[in-house]
Formats: C-alpha cells, structure tokens, sequence
C-alpha cells in the first residue's frame, strides 16, 4: 500500500476536508488573483472579514468563493472586545448561513496578538450559541487548552504575528499544544513562505491557514502552489517518522566487506 | 466594531444619517444596498434580522441599521 492511498482524514466538527490547507482572502490585490491562488492551492476553505456593504464594489467576494466550491470561513478580524466579536459572528452566521466561525479577539493593535481573556468568553459564549469556534490563540499550551475545554472545534496558534512572515518563532510551544490538543490544530499567522508551513505540518499540526505570504506573494498563484505541495509534504513526513538527531555522524554505508588497504 | 456617529433619533444605515428610509422594510433597503442578498446580513439596534423576516421589519424612525457582508479578510 502506497502512503498516499492510506486514510489520513482531516475532519472539522464532522466535515471531512479534502485540504490540509485553508486560505484567507486577507491582503488580496484583486479578485482575479485571489480566484487563481484559490485554485492553485486546493484549499476548500476560505475567510472572509464581516464588514458594512460598499455600494460601489465591482464585485461580490462571496459570488467569487460559491463560484470556486469554496466553503465560506467567516472571521472576527478587527474585534478587540467579546461583545464584538459574538455580535460579528452572529451577523456572519446570518450572511453566509454557517456555524462556523474563525473567532479573532485582537489584544494590541500593533502586534495584533489575541486577547487570551476576551478570545475564552468570547469563544464560551459561541460555543453555548451553537457555533462551531475556530479560535486565533496565542502559542501558550494553556491557552489552548482552555480553549478546547469549553468547546471549541480546533485550536489554531499563531506561528508569529499576523501578515509578519517571520514563520513559527517558536516550534517548541506548537509542539506542546499538539501533544496535548484532542483537536485539530491549526496552525495560523505568520507563515512567510513554503518551508514554514512545511515544518508546521512537521511539528503535527493538522492543517495550516496562510493569507498574506499568498496573497502578497510577487506571484500569489506559484505560492499558493507551493503551499499546498508543502503541506502534503510535510504531513507525510509527519506520518513517516523522522530520524533521531545525532550530534556526530552515523554511517550510512556498512563498513564490513570493505576491500583490504 | 459598529458605531454610530449620527444624532440620536435620526435613522442611520451604516452611519450615514438616511431619514428617508424610514417605514421601508429591511428587505426595501437591502434591494437598494446589495448586489444580491447571498452574503448579507443586517441588524437593526443590535439585533440581527433574521432573512426570514426581512420582508416583514419595517425600519423605525431613528433606528440604527448595520448591513454587511463579506471583504477580504485572513
């Protein structure tokens, strides 16, 4: 039996998904390169930001997503307070007609990191409202953990923060919200190119969310590419098991037999 | 994340003070606004409008009235 044919799902709340990664529309030049990035990443899942309707747009974001098969992710990008952000959530489970809803609670505007006590209320209260939380936490295990303690579907770290492209800055902590999670992590923010979400997917993360290193890209659809092929790489390496790390050499090559010198 | 600059008891949507549409229902205002309903929701004095009832709210003068929809977003 080849790797590729062994089961390997990857569910959220029940849904099975074909894609380890989920893209964001976060930082798009324009709806035609978001279309192509789209298709060249084989992502099914994409957020989306809740905003007040602009009468003049040229076109719709939801036409371009439901035209690709693209699951809608609503996020609560630019909510600072639980309030806000329930309150955005239940608009977007209005407009996209879903219970899924990727939970934003920004903490410092120039950082952009999540508030870990306004994202827990925020997250129990939609989690009691039926919504399937898919939370942007912090790399602190123990946040992570009261996150997955009151309901939520997934947990998803940063790698650093939000659009900096400065990879995962600390893989250690990604480790131990793995090790410990019942829930898929995913692994969100930061990513900068197709080696960090590769190791993402190396540190056992089951998924990866990438906007601005693919929509900012000098050419988002080869990046998006290269995204999805390193997220199956890295998953498979995951699944193969890698060596120990050895700090001298161990011969590959077996020294018996060897001709008399 | 949805403030209201206007004067209080002048209706506002998205907080552009628009007198005129009051007696309107949600679903009048949404026709003039949106390309489409798909990806639309709407909440008047906080409270989400269920698309059900869209044809049936009417917009009370002086209501607060938020509409949105989808933009790019990661």
């Amino acid at each position: 039996m080849t790797l590729q044919a062994a089961p390997d799902p990857f569910v959220i709340a029940g849904t099975g998904l074909g894609s380890r990664l989920l893209l964001g529309t976060g930082g798009m030049t324009s709806p035609e390169s978001l279309a192509r990035a789209l298709q060249a990443s084989g992502a099914e899942v994409a957020t989306v930001a809740v905003r007040r309707v602009d009468p003049t747009t040229r076109y719709s974001l939801v036409e371009i997503l439901d035209g690709l098969g693209v699951r809608i992710l609503p996020n609560t990008a630019g909510c600072f307070t639980a309030a806000d952000a329930v309150q955005t959530a239940r608009l977007a489970r209005e407009a996209f007609a879903t219970d899924w809803v990727k939970l934003e609670v920004i903490g410092d505007d120039r950082t952009l990191l999540p508030d870990p006590i306004e994202l827990v209320d925020a997250a129990e209260q939609l989690v009691d409202d039926g919504f399937v939380v898919l939370p942007y936490c912090g790399d602190d295990p123990v946040v992570a953990r009261r996150l997955e303690q009151v309901g939520c579907a997934v947990v998803m770290p940063l790698g650093s923060p939000i659009g900096s492209g400065l990879g995962i800055r600390n893989p250690h902590n990604i480790e131990l919200i793995v090790g410990q999670a019942g829930v898929p992590v995913i692994l969100d923010a930061g990513i900068g190119t197709a080696s960090d979400a590769c190791l993402a997917m190396e540190l056992g993360c089951s998924a990866v969310l990438v906007a601005t290193a693919v929509t900012r890209a000098e050419d988002p659809g080869l990046m998006a590419a290269a995204m999805r092929d390193a997220v199956i790489a890295g998953r498979a390496a995951r699944r193969a098991g890698r060596i120990t790390r050895r700090f001298v050499a161990e011969a590959s090559s077996s020294f018996e037999g060897m001709v008399g010198m | 994340m949805i403030h209201s600059p206007a004067e209080p008891g002048v209706t506002t949507v998205n907080g552009e003070p628009t007198p005129a549409i009051d007696g309107a229902t949600v679903a009048d205002v949404v026709d003039v606004m949106c390309r489409s309903p798909r990806g639309v929701a709407v909440a008047v004095d906080g409270i989400v409008v269920p698309k059900s009832t869209w044809e049936t709210t009417t917009i009370a003068p002086g209501a607060t009235v938020e509409i949105v929809t989808a933009a790019a977003g990661g």
